[in-house]
């Protein structure tokens, strides 16, 4: 369906990129706050196809490394380089993030998408419309987004995040507060960009799920980054105690 | 104490016969408190959101300021506008004093403090949750202020009733710009004072009783719209 997909915009993100993103280099990124290091001296390098994974107990600074990296905090010391450029407003029109808890106005559903799209200048009743059919939410488009169910309320916010054409796309435990089915719809979701292009950063601490999506893993443990392979490497032969124990389902701490 | 009785029967008769000079008065009271509430919410809304959600050197001090003038004494603020307009004042040649003109300015500056100090903290609270979704959309600040509005316009209108009922209950400032002139600037609050000076206790506690019935109605009526609007999850 061609013309879905042009309505969707979601072909557009890797077409018109003049000047690529990546490689996404970060190099030894520190934060702090209040003098308590939470990550330390992080350096990595992420390409622009394989969906990047970040796993890691609670507190290992997963989220706070996609904030950094999507420039909603300032690192305490430290460079993110994309495409060997620091991060600039309008490099990060070209990312949206998902956050676990979905952050949604009060108002329509169809207003949720519109006020995305507004605010990057474009956006027809048609185009929303499109995207919510994208995300299987058609029928609720006049529903108070506030009353969807959790599933469907976090579906709305992915809608949202596609609207703006996203070259990257980063996800915060999108799905930690979900049942299997609604799991699945919104890895369906992220799946489809992903083949359309779109570059995924999804943290997570549901083993399952990252096998189901990685290409990568990137796994931090205390503020550190402990490892950095290929997904088939990090789920066979895992090389640090920390991720062992994690996969094995011990307690790491 | 044998005042209540009769007061109630005078209060009834003024209502049931919708009598004239009573109508004036209300309607004089509902339009200059009206205009003040929306003037005020025109300034005191985006001023309230902008420092909710601007980061800047000395925006504690505004806070203190905003917070301390939503105290400022009706008789101060009509003693000040008085001095502006009245004919030695700055404002003289407009020839306001001593209209309905002057006893909206007098309140709009009464209770914009009101409406921006308790705007701020809606949205404060609000933005509180939105924050990080408009950066990582790359909303512009007045897009955002402009969105915070918007989604908190029930809360805000509780915000803009407190105006309101400030507004429509106090007499010091409106009487002192307004001169409490028949069929010209007397409204509620100083035909009370005007009658209770006269002795006619029976019809100051009738007026009372009125004023006190809009405060309700108008109460009841934002009250069933916030409780509509949480029903339907937009509050």
């Amino acid at each position: 369906m061609p013309d879905q997909a042009v309505l969707l915009g979601l072909e557009a993100g890797a077409a018109r990129a003049a000047t690529s993103l990546f490689p996404l280099e970060v190099r030894s990124l520190s934060y702090a706050v209040s003098g308590k290091r939470l990550l330390n001296d992080l350096s990595l390098q992420i390409g622009a196809r394989p969906v990047t994974v970040v796993m890691g107990p609670n507190g290992a600074g997963k989220s706070l490394l996609l904030r950094l990296l999507h420039g909603l905090i300032e690192p305490t010391s430290g460079h993110i380089l994309w495409g060997g450029r620091p991060l600039t407003s309008d490099l990060r029109r070209r990312q949206t993030m998902v956050f676990q808890r979905p952050v949604l106005l009060r108002r329509s559903v169809i207003a949720n998408v519109a006020f995305a799209l507004k605010a990057r200048g474009t956006g027809s009743t048609e185009r929303c419309m499109a995207l919510l059919e994208h995300v299987g939410l058609e029928t609720h488009a006049n529903k108070p987004a506030r009353r969807l169910s959790g599933g469907e309320q976090q579906r709305l916010a992915l809608a949202r995040a596609l609207a703006v054409e996203p070259e990257v796309l980063f996800l915060d435990e999108p799905t930690a507060s979900l049942d299997p089915s609604a799991t699945a719809a919104i890895e369906g979701i992220v799946t489809a960009a992903h083949r359309r292009g779109t570059k995924i950063i999804f943290v997570t601490h549901n083993i399952g799920q990252a096998r189901r999506l990685a290409d990568e893993v990137v796994f931090l443990h205390a503020g550190r980054l402990v490892e950095h392979e290929p997904a088939t490497k990090f789920f066979t032969q895992p090389s640090s105690p920390e991720s062992q124990g994690y996969l094995e389902g011990r307690l790491v701490f | 104490m044998q005042d209540f009785g009769g007061a109630f029967r005078v209060a009834w008769q003024l209502v049931l016969n919708a009598d004239a000079d009573l109508l004036d008065v209300i309607w004089l009271s509902l339009r200059v408190s009206l205009s003040a509430v929306s003037l005020a919410c025109l300034v005191g809304l985006p001023l309230g959101a902008a420092v909710a959600i601007g980061r800047f050197p000395g925006r504690g001090a505004v806070l203190v300021v905003l917070n301390a003038l939503m105290g400022l004494p009706p008789v101060v603020v009509g003693l000040l506008v008085y001095l502006m307009l009245s004919n030695a004042g700055p404002f003289g040649w407009l020839q306001l004093l001593y209209t309905p003109t002057a006893m909206i300015i007098a309140q709009t500056i009464l209770i914009t403090p009101i409406v921006a100090a308790l705007s701020r903290e809606v949205i404060e609270q609000l933005h509180i949750e939105y924050a990080e979704q408009f950066r990582s959309l790359c909303i512009p600040p007045h897009t955002a202020i402009g969105a915070l509005l918007w989604d908190a316009r029930y809360s805000l209108l509780t915000v803009a009733l407190a105006g309101f009922g400030r507004a429509v209950a106090e007499v010091g400032a409106v009487i002192i710009v307004g001169g409490n002139i028949n069929h010209l600037t007397r409204v509620m609050t100083t035909a009370i004072a005007l009658e209770t000076s006269k002795g006619d206790l029976a019809l100051a506690l009738a007026l009372g009783l009125v004023l006190m019935g809009i405060a309700l109605a108008v109460n009841a009526g934002v009250m069933t719209l916030r409780t509509t609007a949480t029903r339907y999850a937009y509050a």
